[in-house]
């Protein structure tokens, strides 16, 4: 019985192992979307599979670098154990339990007439198991257009805010990374209120320890992308 | 001549009086939520939403019926050593096939569900009616018993999502109907209905989005279904 319970089961799981990826991946490409939905006006989270691929393929450019800020090629990619070689096969949970100077950063950049965004890919730990998320940069490469984030296992109602609750995460939008002295800071979660809102969001009440997961990984995940911005700057 | 008849009607496949019995029963008297007090875990968890609670509701349905069917088309071949080993086997198969389906159907309410859908296996409602009614009973009867404590567990599911939903987050299916808006905390949304706009002063209960509340929607249901049916009370 239990060999015929197998056979089913792998039979299944081959047969709909290509919808299950497409399904994954259309799912990663809307949340990228997501960081930019607000100054897009759209919902990413509602848009038809054609709209989310068509949207990827005219305005979005894919671009992975290393921690130095070095271009990669798409083999180099491969090499690294993504199959497809861009951005979007790259998955940030992995890359974040190698060793730090081995990470590869994946970057897009959205340009769709007058809009043009650069949207950063960052990981960090929430309370109970990992969190990460999205990041949609203006033009100026200082001032942050939209965030996305998602959590793997955060209590829905207190940490999980951080994924549903829209109006916590507009808060992000206008801030910039930098404080008023020009050091970089990212973005702090402040318990109890921001006080010095150029660079500083409010926090999630009973979310203390979830929303600091969120200011540590803005922090060092946007600073991984330091020499990649500044070289973006200089050009 | 009278056993022969009798196991010949207990193996007849009719609709009659006795087969409707094991449809409503559940539904009402004895409720796998609040009479048998069964499943109670995921109905904490995924009922902060009605299309998660109804999704569930169906997976949970899909589950007891086959699993119901299968176990006792078998229940004269397991050996007893193995009788709850076999059983589980039955389950698993049955909710990972459940779950790869929702993986390639409908990936949003996976991922929102995610977990949940594994602990369908846990739920004790599914093991509760195999031991109970599929090893002693044959498989249209286990189908039909099957399907009604699955129809039962979804109603209570659905009672409770559609509380804490609408308290908890202002929505119905995910359209908004109260309570803030997205764009700013303090901006609500109202209900119009006869030219009146209903609770524009609410502002979203988070207790509702956590899982106490739901303790306290099914303590208040079962306490409902009890004054409303006084044959169930200190029944269990």
């Amino acid at each position: 019985m239990t060999s015929l319970v197998a056979l089913v089961l792998s039979l299944m799981y081959t047969g709909l192992k290509g919808t299950h990826e497409l399904n994954e991946a259309i799912y990663a490409k809307k949340a990228i979307l997501a960081a930019v939905q607000n100054k897009l006006g759209i919902d990413a989270g509602s848009l038809p599979v054609e709209k989310v691929q068509e949207i990827f393929d005219s305005s979005i450019k894919q671009e992975v670098y290393d921690m130095k800020g070095n271009l990669l090629t798409p083999e180099q990619v491969e090499a690294a154990g993504y199959k497809g070689g861009l951005a979007e096969n790259v998955d940030i949970n992995k890359e974040a339990k190698k060793p730090e100077s081995e990470r590869i950063l994946p970057l897009y950049k959205f340009k769709d007439g007058n809009n043009e965004f650069t949207i950063l890919s960052v990981q960090g730990k929430g309370l109970w198991d990992v969190i990460w998320g999205n990041i949609a940069l203006e033009k100026d490469l200082k001032t942050i257009a939209g965030v996305d984030f998602d959590h793997k296992a955060e209590t829905p109602g207190l940490g999980a805010e951080i994924k549903d609750n829209k109006v916590w995460k507009n808060q992000f939008i206008g801030k910039s990374i930098y404080d008023k002295a020009g050091n970089f800071t990212g973005v702090a979660v402040i318990k109890g209120g921001a006080k010095e809102p150029t660079w500083q969001v409010d926090g999630i009440s009973g979310a203390t320890i979830t929303a600091d997961g969120v200011g540590e990984m803005l922090k060092r995940g946007l600073n991984y992308y330091g020499p990649v911005l500044d070289k973006m700057e200089k050009s | 001549m009278a056993q022969a008849q009798v196991a010949a009607k207990q193996s007849s496949i009719g609709f009659g009086k006795a087969e409707r019995k094991l449809l409503t029963d559940p539904l009402d008297s004895n409720n796998p939520v609040t009479v048998q007090v069964l499943g109670i875990c995921s109905a904490l968890a995924v009922t902060t939403g009605m299309k998660n609670a109804l999704v569930m509701a169906i997976a949970v349905v899909f589950v007891t019926m086959f699993s119901n069917i299968i176990t006792s088309a078998l229940r004269n071949s397991i050996p007893k050593a193995v009788r709850m080993i076999v059983q589980l086997i039955i389950i698993a198969t049955l909710v990972t096939i459940v779950e790869l389906t929702l993986k390639a159907v409908a990936f949003d309410s996976y991922k929102q569900l995610s977990v949940f859908i594994g602990l369908i296996i846990t739920n004790c409602i599914v093991m509760g009616r195999l031991e109970a009614f599929a090893m002693a009973n044959g498989p249209y009867r286990s189908m039909l018993d099957g399907i009604g404590n699955g129809i039962g567990y979804g109603i209570i599911l659905i009672m409770v999502a559609f509380v804490r939903e609408l308290f908890g987050k202002g929505e119905l299916f995910g359209a908004k109907l109260i309570g803030a808006t997205d764009d700013y905390l303090l901006n609500t949304q109202s209900f119009e209905l006869f030219d009146i706009h209903w609770l524009s002063w609410y502002a979203n209960n988070n207790l509702m989005v956590l899982f106490p509340s739901a303790m306290f929607v099914i303590g208040a249901i079962i306490w409902a279904h009890r004054a409303w049916n006084p044959s169930l009370v200190d029944v269990s």
